[in-house]
């Protein structure tokens, strides 16, 4: 075990330092994102012809989009969760661009990596870092939640074209994406696991339309997505035909991994300790009440065992061990966690929490509200909290798998 | 960087496991804790032979010279077997002689908690209740010690005893024998029987001051809490593993009950609070040997966290079991009250917390 910022460590925060005050200015930085920018979920993404061309040689120096090869304009470094942290503290400082998140980086770009051509490869993955290509994704389907293999979306094959059928929801982003990878059943007659291929569309494709869904938090952060008769090239196609299942599989243990970083509860634990410090309950500081206090001390507790978890993660990945129930726990112990950390936030508001995101007289502009009620959000998406259990015993623990959800796989 | 264990630490817990579940089944748990002393020296023999009592103390003095995270790796697997006796005890007291002892108290003392011919322990807490080393009571004039300490790990088994009191220039760190004169010891009757709680008095008792002080009472507490957490996460695994097992076996309604979603999602929800938990109070011993100024905090944090993960086990997995796991008969019990211990034990959940939110200035 070796946490310790040795030599070569402070060599790397200087390197960083000196890249990016040649290379990006105190003007580059006077820079706020637009209201209409901002996003619940994944925060301001600046994606200017600037902050592009700082990305691109940020990434040739190997700062940004280290799991990416080189060769498709990623960093090409070994995992090194303290040379992330450095570089992302500095990056912070300076107000530089960090990496592009979203679904295209985080999901579709590993996925590529595994599955994809060397043409696919070519086609997507730098234009997806660098923000020029946005993504969405169609796996959701109306009949098709918890049980997302009995997907009834149709591809049927014309030439050198798919014809595409069907109808996805919760597609977030769907309005502004570029493109969606999308999970199609082409091959009806097959076991249910089987007869999917996963599939890349063209948003401008004729024939598909996206209708925004409103959610419980007023805000309308996801979409429906209406196929028909939708003509995709045939080598859209990722993977073998019929194999979608199993690419859609590393584009979901990277979503989990995703929606389970620890981060996000830490932004929120952060600012709850804050508000607690200058937010008064019956005449004094939040913090000095008791109960408040004991809960804020528990839950960090939480949150450091979970940042720690990913460093354990981190090295079992670089030494080549597999995670096993290290990684079956990260998105229920992440969600379960941001809603605990989301709830004292309320609590920490006391009365002033009743006042929606947006409200001037709210705490943060209701940011913890918000954060609140995406808990449950977070917590669904990706495969339920239930479905999370389901996995963490069965393939975890070793117990049986549930008798109904096998029989439908034969 | 690398946060994951070395070879040499995989292979520690190993043989411990290995020697534990050969020696220390618990037929013979159960035979040690109903003994009058609580203390098998047959076993204690073995994992002496095995270097466990070593581990920390320094190469020089007999020891293998290893960190607090070794020793913690130890003491998980002690937990997994619910070991008898008093490593616990032993281990810190070894931590605060070699931190804060006199050359020649580590020169007498350490070789001899090593090889095992003499057993130590750490006597903090007093009778109200209070753990922190700078307000202890028990007083030291002229080299003489008086005033009693509770809940002493294993007192009444220990030869040397480390003892937080104050003299004329505050508080500070003595070391007392126990065969001295004006000591006297008894043991309380505990929940968890596997180790002995004891109260110790002293009256007029020579005892030597260690020159590490207060400092270093802080430093054996803090440990304490480390190795408290570490157990807790060796039983926690226990209790899981025990049900896994159990629900794959046991049928009612015509199945076995870890088919059923409501007990797999139960033990899913263990699983989930465990697995993050034991990077905590890794990083909490790494923190005691090599990142100094986080390491009370992380003690307080990790102790606080794991008891508590300890006593969610302790319920569920009991919960989970039905009628058998309510038995004396069945050994669920044993680490029941281990549980119980650990929670209590160098000062509760919400006082650790208290102090670590005290130490992040809030």
């Amino acid at each position: 075990m070796d946490l310790s910022f040795s030599a070569e460590y402070e060599e790397l925060r200087r390197e960083v330092q000196a890249f990016l005050a040649e290379n990006w200015t105190a003007e580059d930085a006077a820079w706020e994102p637009a209201a209409d920018e901002r996003n619940a979920l994944s925060g301001p993404i600046r994606t200017d012809p600037r902050a592009t061309e700082f990305r691109r040689k940020a990434a040739e120096r190997g700062y940004l989009y280290r799991h990416v090869p080189k060769r498709y304009g990623g960093g090409e470094q070994s995992p090194d969760p303290l040379a992330g942290t450095i570089i992302a503290e500095e990056f912070r400082r300076a107000k530089a661009p960090h990496e592009v998140i979203g679904q295209g980086p985080s999901m579709l770009v590993p996925t590529l990596i595994e599955h994809g051509t060397e043409e696919q490869k070519k086609k997507f993955i730098e234009g997806t870092i660098l923000g020029s290509i946005k993504w969405c994704q169609g796996y959701s389907e109306p009949g098709s939640g918890s049980d997302l293999a009995s997907l009834r979306t149709k591809g049927e094959r014309d030439g050198d074209f798919w014809v595409i059928n069907g109808q996805k929801i919760w597609t977030s982003d769907a309005q502004s994406a570029d493109w969606m990878f999308c999970l199609v059943r082409t091959e009806p007659e097959a076991p249910k696991h089987d007869g999917i291929s996963y599939i890349l569309i063209d948003m401008k494709t004729p024939g598909l339309t996206v209708r925004p869904l409103r959610q419980m938090t007023g805000t309308a952060d996801f979409n429906e997505v209406f196929l028909e008769n939708v003509r995709v090239p045939y080598g859209n196609l990722v993977g073998d035909r019929g194999r979608g299942w199993i690419v859609s599989r590393s584009t979901l243990k990277h979503e989990r991994a995703l929606i389970g970083s620890a981060s996000m509860s830490r932004r929120v634990f952060d600012g709850v300790a804050m508000l607690a410090q200058f937010t008064n309950v019956r005449g004094k500081p939040a913090i000095q009440d008791p109960v408040i206090r004991d809960r804020l001390v528990a839950l960090e507790a939480k949150i450091l065992a979970g940042e720690y978890h990913g460093y354990r993660q981190l090295t079992m990945s670089a030494r080549g061990e597999e995670p096993g129930m290290a990684a079956l726990v990260s998105k229920l112990y992440s969600t379960t966690l941001g809603y605990d950390v989301a709830k004292l936030a309320m609590d920490v508001m006391g009365d002033r929490g009743a006042l929606a995101p947006g409200e001037p007289e709210a705490p943060g502009m209701g940011m913890l509200v918000s954060a609140y009620m995406w808990s449950l959000g977070v917590l669904i998406a990706g495969g339920t909290a239930n479905i999370q259990r389901n996995i963490i015993a069965e393939r975890g623990l070793g117990l049986p798998r549930d008798a109904a959800a096998s029989a439908g796989k034969k | 960087m690398d946060f994951g264990l070395s070879q040499d630490q995989v292979l520690l817990k190993d043989t411990i496991r290995r020697f534990l579940d050969a020696e220390c089944p618990t037929t013979r748990v159960r035979s040690v804790m109903e003994g009058p002393t609580g203390h098998d020296p047959a076993l204690w023999q073995g994992l002496v032979g095995l270097g466990v009592t070593g581990l920390a103390v320094p190469a020089e003095h007999g020891g293998a010279g290893l960190g607090l995270l070794d020793l913690a790796l130890a003491a998980e697997e002690l937990g997994y077997a619910a070991t008898p006796g008093p490593f616990l005890a032993n281990a810190i007291a070894a931590i605060a002689i070699a931190e804060g002892g006199s050359d020649a108290q580590r020169a007498r003392w350490l070789p001899r908690l090593a090889d095992g011919s003499a057993i130590g322990t750490f006597a903090l807490g007093e009778a109200d209740g209070a753990w922190d080393p700078a307000a202890v009571q028990a007083q030291v004039k002229g080299g003489r010690l008086s005033g009693k300490k509770a809940l002493v790990p294993d007192g009444s088994t220990a030869d040397v005893l480390v003892v937080v009191a104050r003299d004329e220039k505050g508080p500070g760190l003595f070391l007392a024998e126990r065969a001295a004169a004006g000591v006297t010891t008894g043991d309380y009757t505990g929940v968890d029987m596997t180790r002995r709680l004891s109260h110790v008095a002293f009256e007029n008792t020579p005892v030597e001051a260690m020159p590490g002080g207060l400092p270093t009472a802080g430093r054996a507490r803090d440990a304490a809490l480390v190795l408290l957490a570490a157990d807790a996460y060796g039983g926690c695994r226990r209790m899981l593993d025990m049900t896994t097992t159990y629900s794959k076996q046991r049928e009612q309604f015509g199945q076995m009950i870890g088919a059923f979603q409501a007990v797999k999602h139960q033990v899913a929800n263990l699983a989930c609070e465990l697995e993050p938990s034991l990077s905590l109070w890794w990083y909490a011993a790494h923190a005691f040997d090599a990142i100094r100024d986080q390491s009370e905090r992380h003690a307080a944090l990790a102790k606080a966290h794991m008891t508590d993960v300890y006593d969610r086990f302790a319920r569920d997995t009991t919960e989970l079991h039905g009628g058998i796991g309510f038995t004396w008969e069945y050994d669920l019990q044993l680490w029941f009250r281990r549980a119980i211990y650990d929670r209590s034990a160098f000062g509760d959940a919400a006082y650790h917390r208290e102090c670590a939110a005290k130490l992040a200035g809030w």
